[in-house]
């Protein structure tokens, strides 16, 4: 009886350091990638990558293109994504009714969140290039990537509605408010830093997306910014691809150069959500 | 009227949840096959010291023991002392009923399973004895296989008990194991208790003054981590040396 | 589990007062068909997707049948001569990263898992959480880019000398990487979600940790385990730029994981990046592949909510 507990102590053990393995694995991956990354991304890195535009001859490429497409892109979409997400959030939480109408719509959100992203780019091309002729500008892509985070969006703001303590809500009622000053004055300010951290993420992700903007038409080799919302354009993740597709060997560096900055962005984006998230969690 | 032995001594024993003191300075001696029962208004402390007893507030973090709880010769924290075999001897009820979410037949072969008994026959005969055991195996026998989900309140309590029987403990712990139950299975669970402990040295804690005076031998007393009285049950409800005790028995507080 | 009982009256009250200020108010009427409009755009999305993925896919299948398509062994829709329309090569070197990807994420996920519901101290999570956040949070065409750039030259090829420089493992790894975070978070969901009361009469029963988690917890969140399975091999499915460009342009059935493949994604922006002209047959590759990669996906993430549904094991 004895032999089988020292079995059972010993696989207990064994199965602790295996899964410990497991996470350590996954730290060591991560490191090995920032440090490959960051550490060929400086050997030919200067302050002109930010101001240079894309290059034949690699050491001069910079990402300049791809910078501002980005923020034009993206700038655009925040607003939008923020507006109809939230909106649609507050929609239905508090204002659905409990029907089965309700309950497919909030299902087919849920399942648009697992399409994958090179599908929105399709719906791009058709919708917004083509059908209503925007052409591949960066409106169009915005738009594109809109569809695409929108119900990741809404799916977390739901939630973070969802967490507002019924209390809150009741002493609200009790003080004579109606339904909508109860949302905007009371629910809304109380939910919106776990929106605002769903929402950074969301946009995080949107920064990282290649696929569905090269569906639409979004242009590799670019030597100019957009200057309108109407101009094509190029992004960061899209030049990062062209560069790691060239032959040339020391466009891979050029391309780390470029991973660099997409990952330092994403990196404060991901700890300004972090930051909010516990600056603003009382429990 | 035969002496019995001490199946457990607890030496003074105080415990900490990081900062906070819950127990201080316990000491008691639960006698062999006796029905021990542990009263007190609520967070007293008296399902923590109940939890010392089998090492269930290890799960928790920042717990810390000082002082001995002595089985079988040997102080259960000390360092040669393993929490698994520990937990085959001293069995725990808890106050909700929480089977897992198996069979009836699988609830209660899971300790004799993973404590090493691979005879199928056998397990079969264990879980028979120890449905059996808990006055319970009549009302399951015919579904054995079903989720232990199904059954109610007071049968899946039972189902506890016989699942906490099947390792064939020396003690048994149970946190006030039929609050959560209406008057007939809580009926039910105390008639099972008179039972048991011709086998089985029980310890109970109970909210409920008359469940202690109707099934227990010696009753403790425990008010905001400190056992105020520890004495034969006639003795606590009828002639309490405390004047505290007193208070709570007579309804004055609590 | 019995300690909500906040359904007192005035609570109940509210509810109904709720409501009937909702269908009497004006403006809050306007406010609804605002929030309603801002609704709909998610229905209109789903409708777009079908709708252009369907439409553009019949142009295809005007000229290739839906039989030569899903049973074709050789796909090479673009380079004369010889152009073929079977996707399987596709739907293989899907499979291949998709198979590669799970074999790595799942268990490593599940088991990381486990260590953090049943071996790890709080302070330990505090720590690991956000690292799996950053991990979450890499782009794809950073996996990509470390894929070729340092998987294969770097670990794969001093085991596998023969191994090309686009190759589905190194791939599959990526893949398996980038997928990891999802499975671990929401295995840990499930496991959490199952009742404290249970795990703690596990643990009375004289259990091991490992017992009390394989023999208890992982049997009671099965179904939402499974499920976070699922949607994580949706996800691989669906993986676009890892593939395109650490698995190569190359559609072949193969099983060999050293040699490159093409997926469904992979084709999709290859063609993407091309000159194919719109309106042509070539163009219309893209949808069909697409149609067949959206109805892939959708199945599972069908699957995996009904799994969640259906099997959900429902403790009072």
């Amino acid at each position: 009886m004895s032999n089988l507990y020292q079995k059972r102590k010993l696989t207990d053990k064994i199965f602790k350091v295996v899964f410990l393995m497991f996470i350590i694995l996954a730290l060591v991956v991560l490191a090995a990638l920032i440090f490959d990354i960051f550490s060929k991304g400086f050997v030919m890195m200067d302050l002109d990558f930010f101001t240079r535009f894309d290059s034949r001859f690699p050491e001069k490429a910079g990402i300049k293109a791809g910078l501002f497409g980005t923020l034009y892109v993206i700038g655009l979409m925040i607003p939008i994504t923020f507006i109809t997400g939230t909106a649609t959030a507050i929609y239905l939480e508090e204002y659905a009714p409990k029907n089965k109408l309700t309950d497919l719509i909030k299902l087919n959100i849920a399942n648009l969140a697992g399409i994958p992203s090179i599908i929105y780019g399709m719906l791009g091309l058709g919708v917004f290039v083509r059908t209503l002729g925007l052409g591949r500008s960066v409106l169009a892509g915005s738009l594109t990537l809109s569809l695409l985070v929108l119900p990741v969006i809404i799916v977390s703001a739901q939630e973070a509605l969802r967490s507002v303590p019924k209390s809150l809500r009741n002493a609200s009622y009790g003080l004579g408010a109606n339904h909508w000053q109860t949302v905007y004055k009371v629910v809304l300010p109380s939910a919106l830093p776990s929106i605002m951290t769903g929402f950074i993420l969301a946009i995080s992700r949107a920064i990282g997306e290649t696929a569905p903007l090269i569906m639409m038409g979004a242009l590799t080799f670019v030597m100019f910014t957009p200057q309108g919302i109407m101009d094509s354009f190029t992004v960061m993740p899209i030049q990062i691809f062209n560069w790691t597709s060239l032959p040339k060997s020391e466009y891979e560096l050029v391309a780390a150069s470029g991973s660099v900055v997409l990952l330092l962005i994403l990196f404060a984006l991901n700890g300004l959500a972090t930051f909010i998230r516990y600056k603003f969690s009382r429990d | 009227m035969s002496t019995k032995e001490n199946v457990l001594e607890i030496k003074n024993l105080n415990f900490y949840y990081d900062d906070f003191q819950a127990l201080n300075d316990i000491n008691m001696d639960v006698k062999e096959n006796n029905v021990t029962a542990l009263i007190g208004p609520s967070g007293c402390g008296k399902s923590t010291f109940l939890r010392t007893i089998n090492r269930m507030n290890d799960l928790i973090e920042g717990s810390r023991v000082a002082g001995q709880v002595v089985f079988d010769g040997d102080d259960i924290y000390s360092g040669n002392i393993d929490v698994v075999r520990l937990r085959k001897r001293i069995g725990m009820v808890f106050q909700q009923p929480n089977p897992f979410p198996k069979s009836v037949f699988e609830n209660v072969a899971y300790g004799p399973k993973v404590h090493g008994v691979k005879d199928k026959a056998e397990i079969e005969e264990l879980v028979i004895e120890s449905l059996k055991g808990a006055a319970l195996f009549d009302e399951v026998k015919d579904r054995l296989d079903s989720s232990a989900l199904g059954l109610s309140g007071g049968q899946q309590q039972r189902l506890c008990i016989a699942r906490a029987l099947a390792v064939k403990p020396e003690v048994l712990l149970m946190d006030e194991p039929a609050s959560a139950l209406d008057p007939v299975a809580t009926a039910k669970i105390e008639d099972l208790i008179e039972e048991l402990k011709e086998k089985y040295s029980i310890v109970i804690v109970t909210h409920s003054m008359q469940q202690a005076a109707r099934v227990s031998d010696e009753t403790g007393f425990f008010l905001m981590g400190d056992l105020i009285e520890f004495d034969k049950t006639n003795k606590i409800f009828e002639n309490p040396a405390n004047q505290k005790t007193e208070d709570y028995i007579t309804g004055r507080f609590g | 589990m019995e300690k909500n009982k906040e359904s007192s009256w005035y609570a109940v009250l509210f509810d109904q007062k709720i409501r009937y200020m909702n269908s009497k108010s004006s403006s809050n009427r306007w406010v609804n068909y605002v929030l309603l409009l801002a609704t709909l755009i998610s229905v209109f999305t789903t409708v777009g997707i079908i709708v252009i993925l369907v439409s553009d896919s019949i142009h295809f299948f005007a000229e290739v049948s839906i039989i030569d398509f899903l049973t074709g062994l050789k796909w090479n829709p673009l380079i004369e001569p010889n152009k073929s329309y079977g996707v399987l090569p596709l739907v293989g070197g899907t499979m291949m990263i998709t198979l590669g990807s799970a074999l790595i994420a799942i268990p490593v996920g599940l088991g990381s898992a486990i260590y953090l519901t049943e071996y790890s101290s709080r302070r330990f999570k505090k720590i690991i959480k956000p690292i799996m956040e950053i991990l979450a949070g890499v782009p794809t065409v950073v996996y990509g880019y470390f894929a070729l750039t340092f998987i294969t030259p770097k670990i794969l090829k001093p085991i596998f000398p023969e191994i090309q420089t686009f190759n589905a493992l190194s791939a599959s790894i990526a893949v398996g990487i980038m997928i990891l975070p999802m499975v671990i978070s929401l295995s840990e969901d499930a496991l959490n979600s199952v009742p404290e009361s249970i795990r703690q009469g596990a643990y009375a029963m004289g259990s091991t940790r490992f017992e009390v988690a394989s023999k208890v917890m992982v049997p009671s969140a099965l179904s939402g385990i499974i499920s976070s399975f699922i949607l994580a091999i949706s996800r691989a499915i669906g993986e676009t730029m890892i593939v395109a460009i650490a698995a190569g342009m190359r559609p072949q059935l193969t099983a060999n994981f050293l040699k490159p493949v093409q997926t469904m994604t992979g084709y999709i922006v290859q063609v993407s990046l091309g000159d194919t002209p719109v309106g042509s047959l070539e163009y219309y590759t893209i949808f069909a592949v697409g149609l067949l990669l959206f109805l892939l996906t959708l199945a599972l993430n069908i699957i995996s909510h009904w799994i969640l549904m259906k099997y959900r094991e429902v403790y009072h």
